[in-house]
């Protein structure tokens, strides 16, 4: 009696075959590895303006407003001048937006300037993101410059972090991102 | 010569590979954590510009994809660019719908904070964006990212 009692004890000791475990671990693994997709929450941020059911007219002095016009066939008209490059495009826009009131052509300050982004429906979305991406690049610029970061750098501060978030908000203060993109027309 | 011997037989003793499940295992668990089982895109096609000033959102219960692209199957859906959600072809006026039905499942407090995902093909035209975006302001869904890849020749 008492010895099978012990034999049994020493049985239950043996292990089970582990060795196959790194086949299952693996089979799952390359599943997992063939369907990942992981997934990128990258791109240009926006800001909608909220909803009205009147059409969005306001009045600005002119010279606050930077126009770009994009139409369907992808050509550029900035400020009723034909378009050249995207490195001048940059520069013209960072002078508009810094100008405190020197230049009487352009933005008073940099609160009041708007750059308006008019485009046809016939426009592609491409060359959309391009002139966007100009212009975005061209305000992370200058909110990096104030507070001594590369555009880079600043478009990649935490903002849940204190002192990341003071820097941003020290870089934004006075001069909010007005990109304006108007609706576009069907005609012309 | 006999301490050639030692050294000949103890490396004739194999690796233990104890320790290659766990490995394996660790692996698993991080594609298994980071994998996102995705029914957005199954009826369009769609290549995304890229751009540089990127931003990455990390708030990801809050983001909603909303795409736009061509569809992959052309006699069926025809070749005009369409608006797709959740696996579902979706018309310009089923947007308020949906983004209402997608801020319900938001907690209260951040409804208003929903985050709309916009993958569109770089050559479909303003015109649909723009009905898309329309829609998003009348559904007070207000902050947009539109998704882009990293340029390849980016020197910042």
């Amino acid at each position: 009696m008492e010895k099978t009692i012990m034999r049994s004890f020493e049985r239950r000791k043996t292990e089970i075959n582990s060795s196959s475990m790194a086949d299952i671990a693996f089979l799952l693994l390359i599943f997992f590895l063939v369907t990942t997709t992981i997934q990128t929450n990258r791109g240009l941020s926006a800001t909608l303006p909220p909803h009205t059911d009147e059409p969005d007219i306001a009045k600005f002095h002119d010279r606050n407003l930077y126009k770009i016009h994009i139409n369907s066939s992808d050509r550029i008209l900035v400020e009723d001048a034909s378009f050249e490059n995207f490195e001048k495009l940059h520069a013209d826009v960072k002078k508009f937006i810094l100008n405190h009131g020197n230049d009487p052509l352009l933005s008073d300050n940099p609160k009041d300037a708007i750059i308006s982004l008019h485009m046809n429906r016939g426009t592609h979305y491409k060359r959309f993101i391009e002139v966007m991406d100009a212009l975005q690049g061209v305000y992370y610029e200058i909110y990096g410059e104030r507070v001594g970061l590369t555009a880079k750098q600043f478009r990649a501060l935490d903002l849940k972090l204190a002192n990341e978030k003071a820097q941003y908000d020290k870089a934004r203060e006075g001069i909010p991102m007005n990109i304006s993109i108007a609706d576009p027309n069907k005609i012309n | 010569m006999s301490v050639f011997r030692t050294k000949f037989t103890s490396r004739g003793s194999s690796i233990s590979t104890a320790a290659l499940p766990d490995i394996i295992f660790m692996l698993l668990f991080f594609f298994m954590v980071t994998t996102v089982l995705r029914k957005s895109d199954e009826n369009l096609k769609y290549k995304i510009p890229s751009a540089e000033q990127l931003k990455q959102i990390d708030q990801k219960s809050l983001i909603t994809q909303i795409s736009i692209g061509i569809p992959k199957d052309i006699e069926k859906f025809g070749s005009e660019p369409r608006i797709e959600a959740e696996g579902k072809l979706l018309e310009v006026k089923d947007i308020v719908p949906f983004i209402m039905k997608e801020k319900d499942e938001l907690p209260v407090y951040s409804r208003d904070q929903i985050i709309i995902l916009l993958k569109a093909d770089e050559d479909v035209p303003m015109g649909i964006v723009s009905d898309v975006k329309q829609e998003l302001r009348k559904a007070n869904a207000r902050r947009i990212i539109f998704a882009a890849s990293w340029k390849k020749d980016q020197n910042q």
